[in-house]
């Protein structure tokens, strides 16, 4: 199980899998967007999407759980 | 002259117009949104108006706020500032409904130059050189393939409406062209809403330079030299100076009465900005920014020209005060911006709470900072908090008072770019006056610099 975490204070813009998709290491799972940016969030190894923590919208904070692979 | 001005915009470009609004001895109004009600630039205004929630596109994108709230406060004039609404045609005409002064230019002027299609067909008639490339949008790939053919590869594919890095794509032969069109395209329609684009030459590292001019409705057109900003990173720039330096008088003259002609060309009045690219000796006509930019103060510090406060006397249908042969450049002058981002971690814009913030003094040194001690850097805006400007005799010795300056410069709560700085200012790329691309975009030197 490895849990990707947001590295900023962000909106969450884009979800690019959902749970069950399998990923490889530095597949983009995700888009945040901050201060006028987007923050692409890779996976940093390969494996299977066994849970998406937030939807499109949503406000996180450094720290919070994105994506958990399993 | 105007009574009372309301800023349509927030941070440090609202504080330094208001600033400019103090010394000309006009009322200023500042707009802010919900989350915003205790900022610098609020405080400094003489009213505020509250626009809405914290999201731009909720208050300060919304142009019947802003109409109205210079309704309320009796404000005769509005001055955008930069982003924003500042190039936005709505909020041009929604003043001249209202009978308020816009301060820019006039809305054709703003027209001709909104379209990078257009402009390029404009400036080329005019006698402006441009990047060699399609005068015409691009119809389909075959129409594509034809035009690049022609212009030889690497070509670069522009979206029409292209800015801040987005809409912009490089072929490097006929094969990825399909590609490029349809990445420029795309972004060119999400961004901007048009997917027209045009194909240019690709110039590889060329040096990014524009021409500051001025324009009353007299039919006095001036330039105040240029400015180099070619130290980009995603084509947003981090470092500008002026003069610039790889430009002899002699280009200099010649490429501001080039930016002077193409003023002229569509009747400008305002301040704007001619940029160019610089290859060699031959500088090619880009695009034409039709409001105050984040690197006036540059020009400010070499020339003793308050630019703002001569946008506001042209407003208000003043004539210029001075000539061209009145101007001159003085010296060498260099800004930094301190954004809230951490380069050690390629740019990661960083919102937070400023915990200490402490500004270097001294003689040339000037900050124009939006933020302060105990201030909130909210992700809803641009991650430009403040910037640095140092003047010296020449470069050398301006980039020394600015590596002293950014040494002065204590921000702690947030990451910013303080420290991307004090590392770039003292790399031999920079002494050498390159463009600084093989370390702004080298990802094991940007994480050294984080204790810079």
């Amino acid at each position: 199980m490895a849990t990707i975490e947001s590295d900023t204070v962000a909106v969450v813009w884009k979800v690019l899998v959902a749970e069950g998709d399998a990923v490889e290491d530095g597949d983009t799972v995700m888009i945040l967007e901050s201060m006028k940016m987007e923050i692409p969030v890779e996976a940093e190894e390969s494996g299977t999407v066994s849970k998406v923590h937030v939807e499109v919208g949503a406000s996180v904070a450094e720290g919070d759980p994105l994506v958990t692979l399993g | 002259m105007f009574r009372r001005v309301l800023v349509a915009n927030r941070g440090e470009i609202a504080v330094r117009v208001i600033r400019s609004l103090r010394e000309l001895g006009i009322g200023a109004v500042a707009v802010h949104s919900e989350v915003e009600a205790d900022a610098l630039h609020v405080r400094l205004a003489d009213e505020a108006v509250c626009l809405g929630p914290g999201p731009v596109a909720e208050s300060y994108l919304r142009i019947d706020a802003v109409i109205e709230a210079a309704r309320t406060t009796g404000a005769d004039a509005i001055h955008p500032g930069y982003g924003l609404l500042a190039e936005n045609p709505g909020l041009v005409a929604a003043c001249r409904e209202a009978g308020i002064v816009f301060i820019g230019p006039n809305e054709s002027a703003m027209a001709s130059m909104g379209s990078k299609v257009a402009a390029r067909n404009l400036m080329s008639t005019a006698g402006v050189p441009v990047v060699p490339g399609s005068l015409e949008a691009v119809r389909d790939l075959d129409h594509g393939l034809v035009l690049a053919e022609d212009i030889g590869y690497p070509i670069a594919v522009k979206a029409s409406g292209a800015g801040g890095g987005k809409g912009f794509r490089v072929a490097t032969g006929p094969e990825s062209l399909e590609a490029a069109l349809e990445g420029a395209s795309g972004e060119g329609e999400r961004f901007f809403g048009d997917p027209t684009v045009y194909l240019e030459r690709y110039l590889d590292d060329p040096r990014h330079v524009e021409v500051q001019v001025l324009a009353d409705t007299h039919g006095n057109v001036v330039h105040l030299f240029e400015r180099d900003c070619s130290v980009q990173r995603r084509h947003q720039k981090l470092v500008e100076e002026a003069p610039a330096p790889q430009v002899s008088d002699e280009l200099r003259e010649r490429i501001g009465a080039i930016a002077v002609g193409a003023a002229r060309a569509v009747g400008y009045t305002s301040a704007g900005t001619i940029e160019g690219l610089l290859d060699g000796d031959e500088f090619y006509f880009l695009e034409m920014n039709t409001r105050i930019q984040v690197e006036h103060c540059v020009t400010e510090m070499i020339t003793g020209v308050d630019i703002v406060a001569e946008q506001i006397r042209i407003a208000a249908g003043e004539p210029l005060s001075f000539t061209q042969s009145d101007l001159t450049v003085n010296g060498h002058a260099i800004e930094c911006r301190i954004n809230a981002e951490n380069a050690a971690k390629n740019f990661l814009p960083a919102p937070g709470a400023i915990e200490s913030y402490v500004e270097p003094t001294g003689v040339g040194i000037r900050v124009d900072s939006g933020i302060e001690k105990g201030s909130q850097v909210l992700p809803y805006y641009d991650p430009m908090l403040a910037k640095l400007v140092v003047w010296g005799a020449d470069r050398e010795q301006a980039t020394a008072a600015m590596s002293a300056a950014l040494a002065d410069f204590e921000i702690t709560g947030v990451k910013t770019l303080l420290p991307f700085h004090r590392a770039l200012l003292g790399t031999r790329q920079w002494a050498a006056a390159e463009t600084c691309r093989d370390l702004v975009e080298d990802r094991s030197w940007l994480r050294g610099t984080a204790d810079a």
